[in-house]
């Protein structure tokens, strides 16, 4: 056995994550990682992904867990390079995204010695990450590195943070495989039997029933999402998805109202409020989805489905818990369904559906357009006809555009929509969607994107065109922070203080410049035909549309508000009395 | 509203592994959440195992205890996590130092007042005794404040621990 005390901490690390499945990192060097970058030169099982900025690594392993069902894997080095990665970490955490961040320490004798480039990332990313470890024996770091992919994977996912000084991946120590390591931690992931039976009589006995719907199901992965289609279908009962949980069933189905919350439609928020039993399936009550919580669904009876404890009870008192993984609570609720024989109440169905229809009727998302300018919600629409087809893989930045992609675009696969939704960080889109497209190299990527947002990591067009990722650019330049932009218009008295940003770069120059390829429309009719030319480019693209600057989000319910008191449109004169913050959604 | 709810003490006996950082991870879920520490004590109590045991003094409403103890299991490095107050009876104890400096009167009236509490005088000078004192908190609370008038110096205490009446550990 004495060859095992050969390998060197960083040879172990490879090693470990080879075993673990990795074979793409996304990472930047420097002085702490060296040995690290010594040994990734010497082997070809792993591809590394050099990018130009930490956070971009963090975003694009985001992409890449998220498209795949895999962890990501981050390698950046000690100091500056571990704090620019902890946005990334945060978004991470917040959107429950499993990745495991390597970062360089300097060596275990200084540590504490405010040495040359030494941060004390675990005590930063302590509240942002699931997990962290710092690494002070050789003999350790094959069982940190597998237990950290069990960590990041299992249960609630998450990031976790490995810190590894230099001087324990540059001394000798043993290899240890995965099968020889035994983590203690193991998160329920059957339901209580009991509990699912309770759950299915309320449900069989519902008169004015909705699924909410969220990104647990889509973390629980595509079998989680079949069967919860299978589920809905099987009770023809309406169902809603949150911002993170689209795609968890096809967004075509006509049982989908829509997402719901602060931008979602008024069938979802309207149904929501007057059901008389809510079956949360994955879901965490977000503050942009509930509204003001005294106002919120008052007359229902709440089942809350969750992987996590913590998220039970937290915002909303629910009437039965199930602690357990959607794919596997799901299976035993259809298999009770159907041992039970259980039958909806089709008499009361047929009521609640003429009810939602009514609220369908209203068209919420219906918008003036225009043959002048580029109206947002028009240039999305047009890419949804135009793309479909293939079904991309859509990533978005954050703000106003954001919305209109999630309102307007429907997804019929799971895991093709990736937006930053807990943080809700600008620059979040382009390296995700550059991870996405590593992952699936012939598949459509486009990244939806405000011309304030994508210059928060617009230096990733290099790395873009250096790996030969042909990822697509939508910018909707509508001159301003147009989220920002519409609170002030909305709330603080059209005092549009900060909001209108100039001196933007060319983009279709900025493109070229990159060595990719800039298109631009102006006019509403230009908008097909550079979709299409867009399409045919095998490189990277950026797409720049000149939108109607003015244009707002709606629906939208204003802070303090409730599900019942949406503001509908611009002629809406609700939106004249905003409430108070307190109680419900904070601003951007 | 959850808010107006009625708030309750509760006492958290907390299983982890006895590894550097895990105290960083308790308390700053604590603070970066805003939750109320009232006391919190730790130590080691499975060598072998590596465990430590913390018992937690806290309080907050009904549902803010619960995430307490749910955000308390998210952590990886917690094992148990279990509620004293609630499962049952539990006995609580803390111990404190206690620093009296006087001389005459005064000075016989503390040995008194400790004989009373059964606390016993662990250090003493011409000046000066130092008292150890175990009980409940409210006891402790009592005797320190008996011993204000009498030339209270200087307090340490541990901070509550706690364990579960009857056989069964947790
Ligand atoms: C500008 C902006 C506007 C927004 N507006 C809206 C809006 O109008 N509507 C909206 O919905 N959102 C909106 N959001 C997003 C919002 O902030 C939240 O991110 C989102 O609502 C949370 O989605 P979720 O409840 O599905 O929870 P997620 O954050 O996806 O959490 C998933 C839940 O499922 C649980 N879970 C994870 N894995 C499993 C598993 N395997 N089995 C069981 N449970 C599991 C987790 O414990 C968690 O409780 C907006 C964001 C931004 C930036
Ligand atoms: C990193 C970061 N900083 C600030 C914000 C606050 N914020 C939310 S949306 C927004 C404006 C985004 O502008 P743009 O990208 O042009 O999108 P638009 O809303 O105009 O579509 C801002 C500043 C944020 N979400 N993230
Ligand atoms: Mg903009």
């Amino acid at each position: 056995m004495a060859h095992h005390d050969t390998l060197n901490g960083a040879e172990i690390l490879l090693k470990a994550l080879v075993d673990q499945g990795v074979e793409v990192i996304f990472g930047y060097p420097g002085g702490a990682v060296l040995p690290i970058y010594d040994e990734l030169f010497k082997q070809n099982r792993l591809r590394h992904v050099l990018v130009r900025h930490e956070q971009a690594a963090v975003h694009a392993a985001e992409g890449y867990a998220r498209s795949t069902g895999k962890v990501g894997c981050v390698l950046v080095t000690s100091g500056p390079g571990a704090t620019n990665a902890v946005t990334g970490l945060a978004d991470a955490q917040c959107d429950s995204v499993p990745l495991v961040c390597l970062t360089g320490q300097v060596p275990t004798h200084l540590i504490g010695n405010d040495a040359f480039q030494e941060a004390d990332i675990t005590g930063i990313t302590r509240p942002c990450t699931k997990h962290n470890y710092l690494v002070k024996d050789v003999n350790d770091l094959a069982r940190i590195v597998h237990e950290a992919f069990h960590v990041a994977r299992s249960g609630r996912p998450g990031p976790v943070l490995i810190d590894l000084p230099k001087d324990v991946v540059q001394s000798k120590g043993e290899y240890q495989p995965p099968s020889k390591v035994k983590s203690k931690y193991k998160p329920q992931v059957k339901g209580d039997i009991k509990a699912i039976e309770k759950a299915i009589d309320m449900i069989a006995h519902a008169k004015r029933p909705i699924f909410y719907v969220g990104g647990g199901v889509i973390n629980s992965g595509p079998a989680a999402c079949q069967l919860m289609t299978q589920f809905v279908r099987m009770t023809g009962y309406p169902c809603t998805l949150t911002l993170m949980g689209l795609g968890a069933i096809p967004g075509s189905d006509p049982l989908f109202l829509g997402m719901l919350g602060m931008h979602g439609t008024v069938e979802a928020n309207m149904a929501m409020h007057d059901c008389d039993l809510m079956i949360n399936i994955g879901a965490r009550f977000d503050d942009r989805v509930t509204g003001k919580l005294e106002g919120f669904s008052p007359k229902s009876k709440k089942i809350h489905v969750d992987i996590d404890p913590s998220s039970i009870n937290k915002n909303v008192a629910v009437d039965l818990a199930i602690v357990g993984d959607c794919a596997h609570v799901l299976e035993d609720m259809i298999k009770v369904w159907k041992a039970k024989q259980c039958r909806v109440d089709d008499k009361a169905l047929k009521t609640w559906w003429k009810q939602i229809d009514q609220w369908r009727g209203m068209d919420c998302l219906a918008f003036e357009g225009s043959n002048k300018l580029i109206k947002p919600q028009y240039a999305i629409k047009r890419l949804y006809e135009l793309t479909r087809h293939r079904n991309p893989y859509i990533c978005t930045e954050v703000g106003q555009h954001q919305m209109w992609a999630a309102q307007y675009l429907k997804f019929d696969l799971p895991h093709h929509w990736l937006t930053s939704g807990g943080l809700g960080t600008m620059g979040y889109g382009l390296p995700s969607a550059m991870g996405v497209q590593m992952a699936h190299p012939d598949a459509l990527v486009i990244d939806i994107a405000g011309e304030a947002s994508i210059q928060m990591n617009i230096q990733e067009m290099a790395t873009l065109v250096q790996h030969r990722l042909p990822v697509k650019i939508v910018i909707l330049n509508n001159q301003y922070l147009g989220m920002v932009r519409q609170w002030q218009e909305l709330i603080h008295g059209g005092r549009y203080s900060e909001s209108h940003m100039t001196h933007h770069p060319d983009f279709v120059k900025l493109a070229e410049a990159f060595g990719a390829v800039g298109l631009r429309a102006t006019k509403p009719d230009e908008v097909d035909g550079v979709f299409k030319e867009m399409m045919a480019v095998d490189r990277p693209v950026i797409v720049e549309m000149l939108t109607d600057a003015s244009e707002n989000v709606f629906p939208m319910i204003m802070p303090g508000m409730a599900h019942n008191e949406m503001v509908l449109g611009p002629e809406d004169k609700s939106r004249d009395k905003p409430g108070s913050e307190e109680d419900g959604m904070v601003l951007v | 509203m959850i808010k107006h709810e009625e708030i309750q003490r509760h006492t958290i006996a907390v299983l982890v592994d006895n590894e550097s950082g895990v105290l960083a991870r308790v308390i700053g879920l604590f603070s970066g959440r805003g939750y109320n520490i009232e006391s919190l004590t730790v130590a080691e109590v499975d060598a072998k195992e590596k465990l430590s045991r913390i018992t937690i003094v806290t309080s907050g409403t009904a549902m803010i205890v619960e995430q307490i103890k749910n955000q308390l299991r998210r952590l990886i490095p917690v094992h148990k996590v279990h509620d004293l107050t609630i499962e049952g009876p539990h006995v609580a104890r803390e111990l404190a130092l206690v620093k009296v400096c006087s001389t005459g009167e005064k000075r016989v009236e503390s040995l008194r007042i400790a004989d009373i509490f059964r606390a016993r005088a662990i250090d003493s000078t011409n000046e000066s005794f130092v008292f150890e004192v175990v009980g409940a908190t409210e006891k402790v609370d009592a005797f320190i404040k008996l011993m204000e008038p009498l030339g209270l110096a200087d307090v340490s205490r541990t901070g509550v621990v706690a364990i579960a009446r009857g056989p069964n550990p947790i």
